[in-house]
């Protein structure tokens, strides 16, 4: 934290206070900290700061920003970066649609971007680029890993449900790319709506056995416990986005016996998860969440790749951070041809803890080795 | 279609439609009587609901709870009055927009400064949980019921304040000239904090019912924000009357909406395209209405000041 502060006011005042090194790294943190959602951006902080303290390195310097989850302060902020501060690398955004807005134009000016999170099929696809790698997941991923578990599990007939934008229609096409059979219905829901009185009936009304919902944030707090209270008896499913720790603690019991993927559990048997959740939860007293985690894993690359070479040697720089030569908390991890990482997809059940409030449990792979299907159309 | 579903939604309509009427009532009469454009009235809604999230969780008791909320939502109303509104009665309508719109960032930077960034959790009372078996097998919440019954409640309790109270006459009288109640010797400022902290009671109680069914977090009151100002424009801005049909109205119209037009589509259209093209259709449909309603009525069903 202290470091934060310090290079805060650095970049406030003049980079003259900051005695900086010519071999000093400096990397750039855009990332949601105000507004709704913010806890996203919080946690990919914490965890990339706490790789950052735990290797002890001092030669890293980490700005970071607030994009109050605006498309048009994320891009003017890159710009202050790259252009003021000279900065190596940027990462930290949350949001699909910030990333397009910033991304694009970072890497084409030859600084390097490295996603914790969003992972639109553009960036995947047609507008790849050898200068963008993504360390969490293909927007797909989680999404169409549910669809195979769903179909191994033996339902039917799932209905499916998400919000009528880009990464909504994503979620439902990656999830029926994958489950390969008919869906009772798909039904689509307002972006950022708060009651879904109309939609829960509509899926009491239909003969589905199963249902499969990406509402992200404050939609699934929403949806879960109107759901709840509904006495509609079905399994639900979903993508880890609605079921993070701390998003299950605001629903409360109405979140007992959901199943979701996740890339992460935190209480996934490895080493360097072992290191990273205890270490995560001495310094910030909670249980990290997948966005801690990606925000960790995205540290540790950068730091492993800067132990082979300094980003300003591009092309031996890349090489590292495409070797993924570091110990991921998620277990096996590497990059396909596109910067996009090959990994296991989990399935977590929610329960209740041991002190009564609800949790994930690991339950076991949903799919292995999952690649997204945009890798074909990258050129790089 | 089956009938059910039709009842159903019916009664979902309804709800929303009495929720988005404590809104509005408040943001109608500060408008109406003081001819205010308050931004910041999405910000009374969610200190209501932070406010009964924090008292339930600390009291164990909803109903506490949900006091403290409305308490908490009028007390800062006042003060926001007080302090802040007091000095715009007279501003052009942008400064207002101007500095009530600062009100939204400080309220909602200020409840992450104390609550954290994370959403909150506040349930119902197991007492209205579950839900009840209404004729033609219909199943539905007690608590979107109770809902219903507190909109209905406070729309009478609003109606007899209005109309049968001393504080209701000069509301009205305030409301068809401003200035001549001051020279009568009406304590005008009083009454501007009394209606204000009335408003902002109103939004902390939407807030706080809602909230239990919806999450409690930092921004939450905006959505509603925009909903209610469509509602006050079809309503008639300054009417309560026009508040409750346009409400009313706006609910029935968006619930109805949302479930039939992708069934309409459906009948041919391919079903995943049609459920797109609907919901898309469906999330512009309050405005298409208001659009219409403007076209033929430019101020609204009820304007109070015709």
């Amino acid at each position: 934290m202290k470091k934060i502060t310090h290079f805060g006011l650095g970049l406030l005042l003049s980079s003259s206070l900051v005695t900086a090194h010519a071999d000093d790294v400096k990397i750039g943190m855009i990332t949601t900290l105000s507004g709704g959602g913010s806890h996203l951006g919080v946690d990919v902080r914490d965890g990339f700061m706490l790789a950052i303290e735990q290797s002890g390195r001092d030669d890293v310097n980490v700005l970071i920003q607030d994009d109050a989850n605006r498309p048009d302060l994320a891009r003017s902020l890159a710009n202050e970066f790259m252009q003021r501060d000279n900065v190596d690398i940027l990462t930290g955004i949350i949001w699909s649609n910030l990333a397009m807005a910033v991304v694009p134009a970072a890497v084409r000016q030859g600084t390097f971007y490295l996603s914790p999170n969003a992972g639109p099929s553009d960036l995947a696809g047609r507008m790849c680029h050898e200068n963008y790698f993504n360390v969490a997941y293909q927007n797909d991923n989680l999404h169409g890993a549910m669809g195979a578990y769903m179909r191994e599990e033996g339902y039917e007939r799932p209905i499916i449900l998400a919000p009528n934008y880009p990464a909504g229609t994503d979620a439902l096409a990656g999830f029926k790319h994958l489950y390969e059979g008919e869906v009772v219905d798909e039904l689509y829901t307002q972006m950022g709506q708060t009651d879904y009185a109309a939609e829960i009936a509509q899926i009491r009304a239909s003969d589905a056995d199963s249902l499969f919902f990406f509402l992200p944030g404050g939609m699934g707090i929403s949806f879960m416990k109107q759901w709840e209270s509904s006495g509609v008896d079905m399994p639900i499913f979903g993508a880890a986005f609605s079921f993070d720790e701390i998003l299950i603690k605001a629903v409360g019991s109405a979140a007992i016996g959901a199943r979701n993927t996740s890339l992460w559990a935190y209480d996934l048997d490895n080493e360097a998860n072992h290191r990273f959740v205890e270490g995560f939860r001495e310094a910030y007293g909670r249980t990290p969440t997948l966005y801690a985690a990606q925000g960790y894993d995205t540290a540790n690359l950068i730091l492993s790749a800067l132990d082979v070479a300094h980003p300003d040697d591009q092309g031996a720089f890349r090489e590292a951070l495409r070797a993924a030569d570091f110990d991921s908390v998620r277990g096996e991890f590497r990059f396909g041809p596109n910067h996009h990482p090959i990994q296991d997809i989990y399935v977590r059940e929610v329960v209740e803890g041991d002190d009564g409030e609800p949790t994930n449990r690991l339950l076991g792979i949903a799919v292995e080795d999952i690649q997204d299907v945009y890798f074909e159309q990258c050129q790089m | 279609m089956s009938v059910t579903l039709l009842i159903e939604q019916l009664l979902n309509g309804v709800q929303l439609g009495t929720m988005l009427f404590l809104m509005a009532s408040g943001l109608t009469l500060v408008f109406g009587v003081m001819g205010l454009i308050n931004l910041a009235h999405g910000s009374f809604y969610m200190v209501g609901a932070y406010a009964t999230a924090a008292v339930t969780a600390s009291t164990g008791s909803f109903l506490v709870g949900l006091g403290a909320g409305i308490i908490a939502a009028a007390l800062v109303g006042a003060l926001v009055e007080l302090i802040v509104i007091r000095r715009l009665y007279h501003r052009p309508h942008l400064d207002q927009v101007l500095a009530t719109f600062a009100l939204i960032l400080i309220f909602s930077e200020g409840t992450r400064w104390i609550f954290g960034s994370s959403p909150m959790r506040l349930s119902p009372p197991s007492w209205l949980t579950g839900f009840v078996t209404l004729p033609g097998d219909t199943r539905y919440p007690i608590y979107r019921l109770m809902l219903i019954g507190v909109g209905i409640t406070v729309s009478i309790a609003l109606y007899f304040l209005i109309s049968k109270t001393r504080l209701g006459m000069r509301i009205r009288a305030g409301e068809s000239d401003r200035e001549m109640i001051g020279a009568l010797g009406v304590n005008i400022s009083k009454l501007y904090t009394l209606v204000f902290a009335l408003g902002a009671g109103l939004a902390g109680l939407a807030g706080a019912l809602v909230g239990a069914l919806q999450s409690v977090q930092v921004g939450m009151g905006e959505p509603v924000l925009i909903l209610a100002f469509v509602v006050i424009v079809i309503g008639g801005i300054g009417s309560i009357k026009g508040a409750l049909f346009g409400a009313l109205l706006v609910g029935l119209v968006d619930t109805l909406g949302r479930v039939y037009l992708p069934i309409f589509f459906r009948t041919f259209m391919p079903p995943s395209e049609a459920s797109g093209v609907g919901a898309a259709l469906a999330a512009m449909l309050i405005y298409i209405l208001m659009a219409i309603i403007l076209a033929f009525k430019p101020k609204g069903l009820f304007s109070a000041h015709d």
